[in-house]
């Protein structure tokens, strides 16, 4: 099974790096930008096939030590 | 006077407080590698600076999954003086040793500059000098961030060790170099036993390289 693991900041957290992208965006022409948030994507190969159990282990991965909950949420998918 | 200084794969500053401690005390800190899983009778650990595991997924997030955390957490709530400094205290966070979090600076750059740091009380051995003071700080991720509530109880609980300030000890927000919430530098946890702080006190112990008022952090651990 492919676990696909977003981790993004919390809305109220100050995101210095994607405002900088939003501004390099509007600098190349891109008008209507609201805000850009960066984040990371990562991909975890898992043995098995039941995916109840893949997800409470991946959410287990994330709260222990993917995300860093005080200032990052995350979500998980499996393909 | 025991000492232990903890070593993680990256830790550039670990022989930095090694000489630190052993000019200010007179005897030399035991170097522990984070394989190990045990700390004898200590007086002061220190989790040093550095870029522990390459800063991999998060500053610190590595390193506080390592063989030695349990035991530095194990001491550190048993009540043994325990001091990270800058990735040291990213890693302390890390194992929630300490509340909040360490995030990029509000400039986006790597900062390597001398600042000042006041004392926000005398509630710490750290602390009890409560002289403004000045050290470096080299970071890119120092950027202090903790939701209200933590921040509140941090204030209310006396847990600010330290406010970047200018050199009159006026804290304010040009003396403030990353951003971080309400200018703190360094914060305890309950017992104020666990020191988690940015600056490098450990790189201010000889007047010929700026300064030795890192001695003030060290000094009331040490002597």
């Amino acid at each position: 099974m492919l676990a696909k693991i977003h981790i993004t900041l919390k809305k109220d957290v100050l995101d210095p790096q994607g405002k900088v992208i939003a501004n390099s965006l509007s600098d190349l022409g891109f008008d209507g930008i609201q805000s850009v948030r960066q984040g990371k994507y990562i991909e975890i190969i898992l043995d098995g096939d039941d995916k109840n159990a893949a997800t409470t282990k991946l959410n287990q991965m994330c709260e222990k030590l993917l995300a860093n909950l005080v200032i990052e949420d995350y979500s998980v998918e499996i393909d | 006077m025991k000492s232990h200084v903890i070593v993680f794969p990256g830790s550039n500053c670990d022989r930095d407080v090694a000489v630190a401690i052993e000019r200010i005390s007179g005897s030399a800190p035991e170097m522990i590698w984070h394989k190990n899983t045990s700390i004898a009778e200590s007086d002061l650990i220190v989790v040093p600076g550095g870029f522990s595991y390459g800063d991999y997924l998060r500053c610190g997030a590595i390193a506080s999954t390592s063989p030695i955390i349990n035991e530095v957490v194990k001491k550190a709530k048993a009540g043994v003086p325990v001091i990270g400094i800058c990735n040291g205290f990213q890693i302390l966070i890390e194992t929630s040793l300490l509340d909040g979090a360490l995030i990029r600076n509000n400039s986006l750059s790597f900062i390597c500059k001398d600042i000042y740091i006041k004392p926000e009380n005398t509630s710490s051995i750290f602390t009890k000098n409560n002289v403004v003071a000045k050290m470096p700080i080299a970071h890119n991720e120092g950027n202090y961030f903790a939701t209200s509530d933590t921040i509140k109880k941090i204030n209310d609980n006396d847990q600010v060790a330290f406010r970047y300030c200018d050199a009159n000890g006026l804290i304010n927000e040009g003396s403030n170099p990353n951003g971080s919430i309400d200018n703190i530098a360094g914060i305890l946890n309950d017992n104020k036993n666990v020191l988690g702080l940015m600056p490098h006190p450990e790189r201010a112990v000889e007047l010929g390289l700026g300064s030795d008022d890192g001695k003030y952090i060290f000094e009331g651990v040490l002597k």
